[in-house]
């Protein structure tokens, strides 16, 4: 019962998040400076021409029909129609480029926990040895890495210098395997880079708090290897925080894919986002954020689920 | 509560699905390294060009964006008339045309060979069908709107021979039809041409991924030159330095028009690369708000032009590349003269000039500029040499879309800085709702006299007369004319020095 009402409450916040976002999200793309008309249109339009279009869009009814009907529209899985691409709705756009940011986003953030988790562990481990201080400060350094900078570098030596990958661009998978990998591998290295040397500082502070605790000493003390007792029984102790900065993560995550679309050059969420900005095509902002804000709020809704998967205590609200 | 009893299972069931990823891993990166020193050569004659603005569609008739007639215009829809990269009128679809002396009629005759690429013959009628379809057209782009205006009937007088009829006479109308007014749809196509085209040109569309690319491959029916690329694809790019890196990775085979002079150095390599500078039609014009009470005076508009060294800007702002021009004139104009030295920089003469104004305690104006990098780089500069000369000028940066609503819509501003892309544009100077406001009445009356004369030598004689007349009233400040500057492999050849059109002109290009 408990449980019920516990999972109840985290869907209600989940659905007041979702309503005060979008909320924001419209009123912040109202507020933007121009006229989607005028833009549209060039600067040799009459203001006629500009007017007439301005009512074809719907742009010069009441705010809160406009927010209305946008919301209403998303709630039967109609995000409306682009003002730049005549006759596309805003889902056929956002279609294409997010199979290219989840394909991004997904490796970047396997690859993310291939390099942070056993690079966490040696520096927690091993933290007062030179494998433990190399690591860590390794993990310094790429937190002081902007995440373009990293890409550039990354562009010149592969691609510019030693030429083994493409500088940029994106083939589908569907089209060529070898190409689309290829491809992907610069800016899946260079953002998964950046995050893991983030999360190898997490890694590491959870793994030494289970070095001091009495389950890993006895652990120990009946013959266990280091690294096999932080396995058995450190890995499930250190993953409640652990999942808690993966969840955040995927936020930056989804920003740093935005940039790191910009410097390869990639037709996903984020370049569509910049030229929709740019072009002030508001409905496929509103759709694109208000995307990423549910991707963001379901992954911290799940982060929370997942807390009752690890901790058996939760599940029946005993602190012991 | 007890911890569960920790089972091998999970372990080795995770050890086992990490060893999967990490072999996964190990093949990706493999696949990086196999092709290594072997970059992938493209199989045949294939073209690909890196570009900065992408097309929303390919419909140029609804659709001011330039970036559809770099694509479409000579390589995919012709004109009756083309302009050459030296400026000058050529034949295209028709091999001659004439003037009547009362300079209101054009007579084409068309070349008997052309068709179009579903072969239909561009027979008189067809132009007709065209021209009538641009003067019916309600929601034609209000500039091709304006030009269509000029015409009052077409009319076949043979199967090849098609004469047009214009409301009053106009060099100017001769010009627009070499560029997007004049391309001509296949009147036989009925499909959708934002996504479809039906030409007379070499290439056709092949395919447009949004974000991406636009792909163009040859008219299998084209009556001309046949295309010399198996394919021809443009590639678009949100940021300059990775269509720099794509070129220096040796993915792109020419860059259009390289954004920054800074980038030049790493592509001095002449043994992989061939640099192309030439000009634009590109005017970076210091604009003027005639409404702003000090600058309707001329002695400020002068004192304003002569604070200004404008070499030292050009070498500032764009490395010195790009040419100086002191009037609303490019050198490829037929009715170009260097007027540069007409009001020069003198600082000493802009004071006494400001005093002689009344504007001898100071004076401040507020300069609000687009956030592109010229017009941000100019404005530093500006600011700094109007102070001087006592003018205090406040910078504010605006992003485009902003801009166009304050400055060019409510012309709320005193000085902006904005390239002026399209050709033989001083005609707006002739507008008082431009956002100039200038509207100079004098001015207007020598442009129209110009663009209205009966021979081309008399228009030109004219326009000459007019761009002097802008020039000595000091109706805007010319920075300098934006340079064409190419990056190509050392194996393309025929690429055109100057960009005198909007199109990307495929005609001559070779090699690849």
């Amino acid at each position: 019962m408990r449980l019920a009402l516990r999972i109840g409450r985290r869907i209600g916040i989940f659905a007041i998040s979702l309503v005060g976002a979008s909320l924001l999200i419209f009123m912040i793309t109202k507020a933007l400076p121009g006229d989607v008309a005028q833009v549209l249109l060039g600067i040799d339009a009459t203001p006629e021409a500009v007017a007439k279009l301005r009512a074809e869009l719907g742009l010069d009814r009441p705010l809160w029909v406009q927010y209305a009907s946008w919301v209403g529209g998303m709630l039967v899985g109609d995000f409306g129609v682009s003002h730049v691409f005549p006759g596309q709705s805003v889902l056929s756009l956002i279609g294409p480029r997010l199979a290219v940011t989840l394909w991004l986003v997904g490796i970047s953030m396997v690859l993310t926990l291939l390099i942070a988790l056993p690079a966490g562990m040696v520096a927690a481990l091993k933290r007062r040895s030179w494998q433990g201080v190399a690591v860590s400060s390794a993990a310094q350094v790429g937190m002081a890495i902007p995440v373009f900078w990293g890409g550039i570098i990354a562009v010149v030596v592969f691609a510019v210098w030693l030429r083994w990958l493409p500088a940029n661009g994106y083939v589908p998978l569907t089209q060529d395997p070898v190409q689309w990998a290829r491809h992907l591998v610069l800016p899946c290295l260079t953002l998964a880079g950046v995050q893991a040397a983030v999360l190898i500082r997490y890694v590491r502070s959870a793994f030494v708090e289970v070095l001091n605790e009495d389950y890993y000493r006895t652990a120990r003390s009946v013959g266990w290897t280091p690294m096999r007792a932080l396995w058995r029984h450190g890995v499930r102790n250190a993953a409640i925080s652990l999942v808690t900065v993966l969840g955040l993560q995927v936020g930056s995550v989804l920003v740093g894919a935005i940039v790191v679309e910009s410097v390869f050059a990639l037709p996903g969420l984020g370049s569509l986002l910049l030229t929709a900005v740019n072009q002030r095509d508001l409905l496929v902002v509103q759709g694109t954020v208000m995307l990423l804000v549910l991707t963001v709020l379901g992954i911290s809704a799940l982060v929370d689920f997942s807390y009752l998967l690890i901790d058996p205590r939760q599940r029946t609200g005993d602190r012991a | 509560m007890t911890q569960p009893a920790p089972s091998t299972r999970p372990l080795s069931r995770l050890s086992r699905r990490l060893v999967a990823v990490l072999s996964a891993l190990a093949m990706l990166m493999m696949v990086g390294c196999t092709t290594a020193g072997t970059p992938s050569e493209p199989p045949g004659h294939t073209l690909t060009i890196g570009a900065t603005s992408e097309p929303d569609s390919m419909d140029a008739w609804h659709n001011a964006a330039a970036a559809i007639p770099q694509v479409v215009l000579y390589n995919v829809y012709e004109t009756l008339v083309k302009v050459d990269a030296d400026g000058k009128l050529k034949a295209l679809l028709a091999q001659a045309w004439e003037l009547s002396p009362d300079g209101l009629t054009y007579t084409f005759h068309l070349n008997p060979a052309a068709k179009f690429a579903s072969g239909a013959p561009v027979d008189a009628a067809a132009v007709v069908a065209n021209i009538e379809r641009l003067k019916s057209d309600s929601n034609l782009v209000a500039s091709l709107q304006a030009q269509a205006s000029v015409m009052d009937s077409a009319t076949a007088v043979d199967t090849h021979v098609v004469q047009i009829k214009l409301v009053h006479p106009s060099i100017m109308w001769l010009y627009n039809m070499s560029s997007t007014l004049g391309m001509m749809l296949d009147p036989s196509f009925t499909g959708d041409v934002a996504t479809t085209t039906a030409g007379s040109g070499p290439y056709a569309l092949k395919s447009q991924s949004k974000g991406q690319s636009v792909v163009l491959a040859p008219n299998t029916n084209y009556w001309g030159t046949p295309a010399r690329f198996s394919e021809v694809t443009f590639r678009y790019y949100t940021d300059a330095n990775a269509m720099n890196a794509s070129m220096l990775s040796g993915d792109l085979d020419v860059i259009s028009n390289l954004q920054a002079p800074d980038a030049l150095s790493q592509f001095s390599d002449t043994s992989r690369f061939t640099t192309i500078s030439g000009t634009t039609n590109g005017e970076v014009v210091l604009g003027l708000n005639h409404k702003t009470k000090a600058l309707a005076k001329l002695e400020v508009r002068r004192a304003l032009t002569m604070a200004i060294d404008r070499q030292q800007l050009l070498n500032t702002v764009w490395n010195g590349q790009g040419t100086l021009i002191g009037s609303m004139s490019v050198p490829t104009d037929p009715w170009y003269e260097d007027l540069t030295g007409t009001n020069p920089y003198n600082p000493d003469q802009a004071r006494a000039l400001l005093k002689e104004a009344g504007y001898a305690q100071g004076l401040t104006l507020r300069l609000r500029v687009p956030t592109f990098p010229y017009a941000q780089k100019s404005a530093q500069f500006v600011a700094s040499a109007l102070r001087d000369v006592g003018v205090t000028v406040k910078v504010e940066e605006l992003d485009f879309t902003r801009w166009l609503k304050e400055v060019y819509g409510d012309g709320d501003y005193d000085m902006t800085i904005v390239a002026h892309v399209e050709a033989r544009d001083l005609g707006n100077f002739a507008l008082p709702n431009y956002y100039w406001h200038y509207g100079d009445p004098k001015f207007a009356a020598l442009y129209n006299a110009a663009d209205q004369a009966k021979t081309e030598a008399e228009s030109i004689t004219l326009m000459k007369e007019a761009l002097r007349y802008l020039a000595d009233d000091a109706a805007a400040i010319w920075l300098f004319a934006l340079p064409n500057l190419v990056i190509a492999k050392s194996t393309i050849t025929g690429l055109p020095k100057n960009a005198t059109t909007l199109s990307f002109d495929l005609s001559t290009i070779a090699g690849g």
